[in-house]
């Protein structure tokens, strides 16, 4: 098997990916890079984001301010030390974007502007129209073409990390021109491999987002934390799960139920608001979490829109104009009208929430690295944990960035002395990966198929892990997942060929996914409150004295993950009442 | 609510298969596939994969116009997948790679060239003046946000080259729309000031003057980015600079 030796190997080419790679080779221009992607990095799923990256740079705003939107935005169960290291890089991290192009939208006298967004008390988020996360994205990418020390492996599929002697050392991946399996040795590694949004059958992600990244640490002995903490963003479109920004919302549009009335005001997120006048952390500038849950309730009351896709409320941005619609929102007008032939300038857009973002992942310090000695990680596929029980809207995109380049630092430091590894280890557990895949990928006798078993663990997840959830829905779903897993093992190939086999890469796409799926099953059954993120109908109520903790999911193969808990670290804000309602200001 | 779109119908598509490995040369399937009204072709593809032949190989991820990976020809059209409608395709559709780009496999092309020439036209911000973080950031009006924000748009999906004759004439040579485009957007952003070092790559005979202003770029191109006019943009420059220094070298560009 050929080998490639790297000092620091990066897998996933998305926002963290790059911003890592950028740091390592601008930390030390004789670093040896390797930037790992199973597609092309422009087409990481970071493209995808609309509204805005939230840094404090306005006069009006403060880092407090920053700080405690973050905490109960995520219903305190953010690591407040990592939340406060990340809010006071945040402005650096925007700024060095914009040093290095990014086209953020500007006042008049050319200053950065700023828009509101969610559960936000003052404005902050930086923007580029409604196509934020594909500015970051490319301008990072385009960023990083100026540095010969960056290798790019552009569609190469990580399948197994390599650990020995106590710590990481490379992986193995399989480069998908050639279909031939490479083992990477690195001196240190991050996993940049972003989210796992697919598991879900109505979701905002790309085809890509299927927890890969989340899966090799796992697999490999890290354990997933806050795993159950999945967000809805309210405003998907009903037929695609297209995502519509929260930025219709903080640029005035408005929610309606069937009889066009504001039913946030219902859910303690009123006094109604004027129409278009939106006012922070108010109304429609609630968190997600608090808006996608009205918007279920609603729904429960039978004052929902019907619609061909299933129950919807209305998204009304009429109010706004063609011409503010047309310079913030222009790519939402352009999706409803392809996906939805439905004109938001004129009509009113239904929507419905949509899974959208794992605020869980491969738990890391603040410092970005992981309990595997070698192993960093950043960006969705990791909880640092900033996010808690639920993510206020534009903290991703910054997020990324931020610890990206924690990671990279970490990552550099920790490459320097580190000794060649045993070379009879190292090849014997990349041979054993490739026997793995050998197997699956000349076994015939199997019944399974990837399409069905993907499949029905979406319909599992949506119906036991969606919105609200129950102990009988959450058993059910662990039941079932574990029954995947199982019959998994009895997978098989309709490709036997080497060259870009995507029936291969479905296929141990969904083992990931599976993987993912238990550990979020398993820490969601077991957290016996209602937080942020995590709604149970039959444990109503936040319990700080119980659950004021992280889920943390160990690997524990075809068995159920082990699931353990953590402490969250509190600085300065002890847990309080979360409160989005003008009418006590 | 738009009922019409619920409609559902039996497409036939008509995809080019290739495997190196196992075809001596590219050849056609045809497969019927029942659509939704309301389904874009990307739909169909990924139905088609689900249910009916789970070796077709294509690229995509987004599913909203702009990670830019479903590019293939349709009906002899480079066109995003995600962004075109079965509704719009009465007969067959004939489903094939993009063009000018050697095939990897089925509808995957080998995007290696388009990849180099991105890198080729330095497609990142030379500072006119270095500036420190703790300066903050550069001050740039609407108005000069403007002036490039159009050419920033382009989400690398390679239509404009399956579309651009002379990418084809000249046997991948010409540097192509989309990365002169970007080399463009850098050279018109009022922080830069690379504009000299990328003109040596695309004010030659490769770059721009190769264009022959066919316009086919801009026609097929999802986003508006408008590649012909940064092209005409730097023709114009380009000739600019050479009188200038030609004629008139006593004048500072």
């Amino acid at each position: 098997m050929e080998t490639i030796k790297t000092d620091v190997a990066i897998i996933g080419a998305g926002g963290a990916g790059l911003r890592a790679a950028i740091a390592l080779a601008e930390a030390d221009p004789k670093l040896r890079i390797a930037l790992i992607s199973k597609v092309y990095p422009m087409r990481s799923h970071t493209c995808a984001a609309e509204g805005g990256a939230a840094g404090v740079i306005k006069p009006d705003d403060s880092f407090d301010h920053h700080f405690h939107d973050t905490v109960g935005g995520g219903d305190w169960l953010c690591d407040q030390d990592a939340v406060e290291y990340f809010i006071h890089e945040a402005p650096k991290e925007l700024l060095q974007l914009e040093h290095w192009g990014c086209p953020w939208n500007r006042e008049q006298d050319g200053s950065v502007a700023v828009r509101p967004f969610g559960g936000m008390k003052i404005q902050r988020t930086w923007f580029a129209a409604d196509k934020s996360g594909f500015h970051i994205l490319h301008t990072l990418f385009q960023t990083s073409l100026q540095f010969p020390n960056i290798q790019r492996f552009d569609e190469y599929y990580a399948t197994d990390l390599l650990v020995d002697d106590g710590r990481c050392q490379g992986f193995t991946a399989i480069e998908m021109r050639s279909g031939q399996m490479r083992r990477f040795d690195a001196k240190a590694m991050i996993i940049a491999g972003g989210g796992a949004g697919r598991m879900f059958p109505f979701n905002t992600n790309g085809a890509i987002n299927t927890g890969d990244g989340m899966a090799l640490a796992y697999r490999a002995g890290v354990p997933l934390k806050d795993m159950e903490f999945v967000q809805y963003h309210p405003t998907g479109l009903p037929n695609t799960g297209t995502l519509l920004t929260e930025a219709c919302r903080s640029e005035g549009g408005v929610l309606l139920n069937k009889d066009e009335y504001r039913f946030l005001q219902d859910y303690g997120m009123g006094p109604e608001t004027p129409k278009g006048k939106p006012v922070l952390k108010t109304m429609e500038l609630g968190p997600r979490d608090r808006v996608s849950q009205s918007i279920w309730h609603e729904i429960q009351k039978g004052r929902a829109v019907k619609t061909p896709w299933g129950d919807c409320v209305w998204l009304d941005m009429r109010h706004l104009g063609e011409k503010k619609i047309d310079e913030r929102l222009p790519f939402v007008r352009d999706i409803c009208i392809s996906y939805l032939g439905i004109d938001p300038v004129h009509e009113m857009v239904p929507i419905r929430p949509v899974m959208h973002y794992m605020m869980g992942g491969i738990h890391t310090d603040t410092n970005a690295a992981t309990p595997l000695p070698g192993l960093f990680a950043a960006g969705e596929c990791a909880c640092v944990s900033i996010n808690g029980a639920n993510r206020l809207g534009s903290n991703s995109l910054v997020e990324i960035l931020v610890f990206g380049r924690r990671a990279a630092l970490s990552a550099a430091s920790f490459a320097v002395g580190v000794k060649p590894g045993n070379e009879a280890a190292l090849a014997a557990q990349a041979e054993a990966s490739q026997a793995r895949l050998r197997e699956l990928f000349m076994r015939s006798s199997g019944k399974e198929r990837v399409a069905g078993l993907r499949k029905e663990m979406t319909d599992t997840m949506e119906e036991g892990a969606g919105i609200y959830r129950t102990q009988e829905g959450l058993d059910k779903s662990c039941n079932k997942i574990s029954e995947l897993r199982r019959r998994y093992q009895d997978i098989t190939l309709h490709d036997k060929t080497n060259v870009y086999n995507t029936d291969l890469l479905s296929a141990l796409e969904l083992g990931n996914m599976l993987d993912c799926a238990e550990a979020l099953v398993m820490s969601g059954r077991e957290r016996k409150e209602s937080r942020g993120a995590h709604q149970r109908l039959d444990y109503t109520a936040r319990d700080d004295v119980k659950y004021l903790k992280h889920s943390m999911a160990y690997f524990k193969g075809l068995e159920a993950p082990r699931i353990d808990y953590r402490d969250v670290v509190i600085t300065k804000s002890p847990p309080g009442v979360r409160d989005y309602s003008g009418a006590k200001k | 609510m738009t009922e019409n779109r619920m409609g559902a119908r039996q497409v036939e598509l008509e995809v080019l298969r290739y495997n190196p490995e196992t075809d001596q040369e590219p050849r056609y399937q045809r497969y019927s596939v029942p659509c939704k009204n309301e389904w874009c072709v990307l739909d169909a593809l990924n139905y088609l994969k689900d249910n009916i032949d789970p070796t077709l190989a294509y690229r995509w991820s987004c599913h909203m116009q702009v990670c830019g990976s479903c590019g293939m020809m349709l009906n002899g059209e480079p066109k995003l997948a995600c962004k075109a409608f079965v509704r719009d395709y009465p007969g067959v559709i004939r489903i094939e790679p993009l063009t000018h780009f050697p095939i990897e496999r089925d509808l995957v092309t080998v995007a290696d060239d388009f990849m180099a020439k991105l890198k080729r036209v330095k497609p990142y911000l030379i500072p006119a003046e270095k500036r420190s973080i703790e300066e903050g950031e550069y001050r740039q009006t609407p108005a000069q946000l403007t002036r490039y924000r159009k050419y920033a748009m382009c989400i690398n999906c390679m239509l404009c080259y399956a579309a651009c004759p002379e990418y084809g004439l000249t046997k991948s040579k010409f540097i192509g729309p989309a990365a002169i485009t970007l080399a463009h957007r850098y050279n018109q952003d009022s922080r830069d000031g690379g504009r000299d070092e990328r003109q040596e790559e695309i004010a030659t005979n490769e770059g721009v003057w190769e264009c022959s202003f066919v316009g086919a770029c801009s026609d097929v191109c999802p986003k508006h980015v408008d590649p012909a006019s940064a092209l005409q943009q730097v023709k114009i420059a380009s000739t600019v600079d050479w009188y200038l220094e030609h004629f008139m070298s006593w004048v500072k560009k």
